[in-house]
């Protein structure tokens, strides 16, 4: 693999991550990190449908008419989307019950469309397949950063497996309590602040004027 | 009575924004001008008002299992709700690329005014979540619908214009540098909410 195709894979895990950076797809970002496993699926299921989607479309892309490319685009992602759901209905069923209404909400992830429009219909097939992966794998680092404190300081648990000794809770005579308001929606949005202060302060050229 | 509760709880208990990070991406990029939060608020409340009923009736006489037995008994085992999303999402793409194509006609102003936005609507997220959470809660009839679709675009209005009302003040106060634009969005986003998490508390 040559250097640039390997910027297009590594790029989006730091320096262009597609979450803290580009500002894309929050909005499933944020509502499935309560807990580690569901963050996880929804990452797989993100970065399959952002690879297969620019592959696709990079494919057609001298074929579609430029004004209807919207509606092709979203056909495609929709197919998509809809053989994820299925897999995740029939394999890991209680995850797709708790990702509820995001599964569907892949269509309209701005990640996806946003890469198809700004990478895949000006280039080959498979570097934008490579950049698909590695949106969908930045992505999914944010996602499963933000659902380890999360699931970590709000419920004590890693993957649904304790972590925090039964003996250091106060009803059990010790001195921690797990943190509730982790597990609510406010907490999700200000992690995510967090990591975007972390990140620009260690890349100072992303710093706004 | 019912549709007034679902209203009211749409718009300020479960709000799209605070308490399901819908249409987070615009809300970010749209929200540094208290005019154009404005413009792209009306153009989602509306078109919001619009399709979530109108996806009702495709839930409720076509998708839903068993809804095609209006038209011939045989059906009452249909089931095609796997289609909903690909049904959902091109309602909503053609009812936003009509609307473009009215306002253009008939208001060239406000078509310049909303422009850009109106095409982006058609991803935000918070239009198709609106109609798979109505899918969902299975509302009972159109009203309720309605009633969901209405509140929560005005829900998401309230949040955008709210969010371009304190960044407007906040061009003039001392941010840490690494925390201006999307960092200190993010955080009184989330400030915000548990404001908003106040309204957990009234019953309806």
């Amino acid at each position: 693999m040559n250097s640039k195709n390997m910027k297009y894979l590594f790029g989006p895990l730091n320096k262009n991550n597609p979450v803290i950076v580009q500002i894309l797809g929050i909005c499933s970002a944020l509502a499935v990190t309560a807990q580690l496993k569901p963050a996880f699926v929804m990452a797989m299921s993100v970065t399959v449908v952002t690879a297969f989607s620019n592959l696709i479309m990079s494919a057609l892309r001298k074929g579609i008419p430029d004004r209807i490319r919207i509606i092709v685009q979203l056909v495609v992602i929709a197919a998509l989307v809809i053989l994820v759901d299925q897999v995740l209905k029939a394999y890991v069923y209680d995850v797709s019950k708790q990702l509820s209404v995001y599964v569907g909400l892949i269509i309209t992830n701005c990640i996806i469309m946003g890469r198809v429009e700004a990478f895949a219909l000006g280039n080959k097939p498979w570097p934008s397949f490579l950049d698909g992966i590695g949106n969908g794998l930045g992505y999914g680092m944010i996602l499963i950063v933000v659902a380890f404190f999360r699931e970590l300081l709000g419920n004590g648990t890693l993957w649904g497996v304790s972590v925090i000794p039964a003996s250091w809770y106060i009803q059990n005579g010790g001195f921690y309590a797990n943190n509730g308001l982790m597990l609510l929606p406010p907490m999700a949005l200000i992690l995510v602040g967090l990591i975007i202060w972390i990140h620009r302060s260690r890349n100072k050229d992303l710093i706004e004027k | 009575m019912e549709s007034l509760n679902i209203f009211i709880k749409s718009i300020f208990i479960d709000n799209m924004v605070f308490a399901f990070f819908f249409g987070m991406c615009s809300y970010i990029a749209v929200s540094k001008s208290v005019k154009t939060a404005m413009g792209l608020g009306v153009a989602v409340t509306f078109v919001m008002a619009v399709t979530v009923p109108l996806n009702w009736l495709l839930n409720e006489y076509v998708l839903k299992a068993g809804a095609l037995s209006w038209l011939s008994e045989s059906f009452h085992d249909v089931d095609l709700s796997f289609l909903s999303f690909i049904v959902f999402i091109a309602v909503i793409a053609s009812f936003v690329q009509l609307v473009e194509m009215v306002v253009e006609k008939f208001t060239p102003a406000l078509y310049n005014s909303l422009g850009i936005f109106l095409p982006l609507i058609a991803v935000n997220c918070a239009i198709m979540g609106g109609s798979l959470f109505m899918q969902e809660r299975e509302y009972a009839n159109i009203g309720q619908a309605t009633a969901f679709g209405l509140g929560s675009g005005l829900g998401w209005w309230l949040a955008i214009i709210m969010m371009a009302a304190i960044r407007e003040r906040l061009a003039y106060s001392n941010v840490p540098a690494p925390l201006r634009g999307p960092g200190i969005t993010f955080i009184i986003t989330g400030l915000m909410g548990i404001a908003f998490m106040a309204f957990l508390g009234i019953q309806l």
